[in-house]
């Protein structure tokens, strides 16, 4: 039996099926792109589901200033166990961001693509990130750019955004009203002065507003990063979905808020929780319809280097680079040639699946009773394959598969966050949260797994599954879901509520 | 009359570049005020721009010693809030290490 894979449609195929028209895996995710947008992003590892197994990213921390504060960001925090955005060790003077960008990129051959997302606002620092990018237009011409922004200073600085040759800009927008932007940003510093509350964030809306159309207005492409703050701006996110696709952002990242009492932020102070996979997923679904969505955001460290959900940081530190010795033109031709190599792997995928999708069929079960769609978690070291020990894996990608086909959802850490606490570090409670992470799931899939970890999972109804090894993630999927179906374990009425009830 | 950074000042380089008289030197453990050079922005700015973007409530004093972002200013954290959830936070955590 064959699944489609809904991500893989091709974009005559998806329009009408599938309700929610953007599921989040790459085909459909471009496939609504003009042509020249997803050509341009098409192997961008934060903008592409499938090329984010291949080609690695790198952040440099030059910019440390900011000109906002948020609820969820304190600056004193420096913690090398935590990863989220703002976090950073080592703040580095554009010389030595363009030397340790220029050793990446000759250790890791397949880093493409080169951001400044922080610690602090990039725009806050325009010294210290324009001369970044300036030489690293001139001096590394092959690797892509990007910057992320609270927008509060964008509109001063399109010019020179447009001068660089910098396609992508990310916008973190998590409000249109003032008064809801009151609760999220304390203040602003504008034009000479600290400006607090209502007015502080009408000003900080109405530069992001007016950044984003300039930016579209010249061709630029602009991703908006949203942060869900359940209670504060989750339903509101909806309507920021709507607005900032009608002015042409070409992607909405809906992310999670992190916060716990320890990170010394206003919302980990006052208990502001978090959203729920579940809300998260929910909120993502709803602005799907609007817009195209981004699901295998890592909320990567403004430091982070590597491929996405690894960070390879702690190998390129100010030191280590010093003692590396990098032949860059050698590099140069290396990576050329790595890249060619990994463009035609992609497209020799993409249309695989392109044909498999001419060649399927509605599905034999499809109507049948008993195939109600399940979550299926994967741990994946990359390429798009089942290939981590279920002990190793620092993440899992959830998927779901139903007669529809199988479609990504999202990524879920599991001990990535220092939680500061007692269970910090301790082996026993890693396998409890990456246990409660995946409880809507019902099968995992892994390379291997231990005999200890096996048990739990199936005491938790989530069953373990290492057979589909070193297999292609959907196929994998879809080949369960088969089996799950042709057993009669996909009734209807045995939901995923009843079981663990 | 001058400013002062005192210990609390993380190095974030967003007062740095505002000074209007060049006062404010990097230097470690944290940045520096040149108390010849500072005019408290009068004669420049309305308000002190160097305490008018540091995001560390306390982090720049008068010359009595006065912080110009007293606590809770900035972040809105109640004081009391902060220092007993932090201490909270501080006595699990070191629960744990003796479990550990």
């Amino acid at each position: 039996m064959e699944l489609p894979v809904i991500g893989q449609m091709p974009a005559s195929a998806s329009g009408g099926g599938c309700s929610a028209s953007a599921c989040g895996s790459s085909g459909e995710q471009l496939s609504h792109l003009p042509e020249a947008i997803r050509a341009k992003v098409q192997d961008h590892p934060c903008y592409s589901e499938d090329a984010h197994h291949y080609f690695a990213r790198m952040h440099v921390a030059v910019a440390p200033a900011c000109n906002i504060q948020c609820h969820y960001c304190n600056r004193k925090y420096d913690c090398s166990n935590e990863s989220r955005p703002g976090v950073v060790s080592e703040l580095l003077t554009p010389d030595q961001a363009v030397k340790k960008t220029k050793v990446v990129a000759a250790k890791i051959p397949q880093m493409s693509v080169l951001g400044i997302a922080g610690p602090g606002d990039p725009l806050a620092n325009p010294q210290r990130t324009f001369e970044t990018f300036r030489r690293l237009s001139a001096e590394a011409p092959d690797i892509k750019l990007c910057v992320s922004t609270n927008g509060l200073a964008l509109p001063e600085s399109v010019d020179e955004l447009a001068r660089h040759n910098i396609d992508h800009v990310t916008i973190t927008i998590n409000c249109l009203d003032p008064e809801i932007g009151a609760r999220i940003y304390p203040w602003v510093f504008w034009r000479n002065k600290r400006i607090f509350g209502i007015e502080g964030a009408r000003i900080l809306i109405e530069q992001q507003q007016k950044g984003l159309e300039m930016l579209t207005a010249r061709g630029i492409l602009v991703k908006v990063n949203s942060v869900m703050i359940p209670g504060i701006n989750d339903q509101h996110l909806k309507e920021v979905s709507r607005v900032v696709k009608a002015k042409g952002a070409f992607l909405h990242n809906v992310m999670p808020l992190i916060a716990e009492a320890e990170h010394g932020t206003f919302y980990g102070l006052t208990g502001q929780r978090g959203p729920t996979a579940g809300e998260l997923q929910e909120l993502q679904d709803a602005c799907a319809g609007d817009m195209n969505m981004m699901r295998h955001c890592r909320q990567c460290r403004a430091d982070a280097v590597g491929l996405l959900g690894e960070d390879r940081g702690e190998e390129f530190t100010l030191d280590k680079i010093d003692e590396m010795d990098i032949d860059y033109e050698q590099a140069m031709a290396v990576r050329a040639q790595v890249r060619a190599g990994i463009t035609a792997e992609l497209n020799a995928k993409r249309a695989e699946r392109a044909d498999a999708e001419v060649a399927s069929r509605p599905l034999p079960m499809a109507g049948e009773a008993g195939t109600r769609p399940i979550r299926i978690a994967v741990a994946s070291s990359g390429q798009g394959l089942v290939n981590q020990h279920f002990g190793h894996a620092r993440e899992f990608l959830v998927y779901e598969a139903s007669t529809h086909g199988v479609r990504f959802l999202a990524a879920r850490k599991t001990d990535l966050y220092c939680a500061g606490d007692d269970t910090c570090g301790d082996a026993e409670s890693v396998l409890d949260r990456t246990i409660a992470a995946l409880s809507d799931c019902e099968v995992v899939l892994c390379s291997k797994i231990g005999f200890e970890p096996w048990g739990r999972l199936e005491a938790a109804g989530i069953t373990p599954n290492g057979e589909h090894a070193m297999e292609e993630i959907e196929a994998a999927c879809a080949a369960v879901y088969g089996e799950l179906a042709a057993d009669g374990r996909l009734a209807a009425t045995c939901d995923r509520a009843d079981r663990a009830a | 009359m001058a400013f002062e950074i005192i210990e609390t000042c993380v190095n974030c380089w967003a007062c740095e570049p505002l000074c209007p008289n060049q006062a404010i030197v990097e230097s470690r453990p944290h940045f520096k005020i040149v108390a010849d050079r500072c005019t408290e922005c009068i004669g420049d700015h309305d308000d002190p721009q160097c305490a008018s973007i540091c995001p560390i409530e306390g982090a720049i004093v008068d010359e009595f010693g006065e912080p110009l972002n007293p606590p809770g200013s900035l972040t809105g954290i109640p004081l009391e809030m902060a220092m007993s959830l932090l201490e909270k936070a501080r006595r699990a955590q070191s629960r744990g290490e003796t479990a550990a």
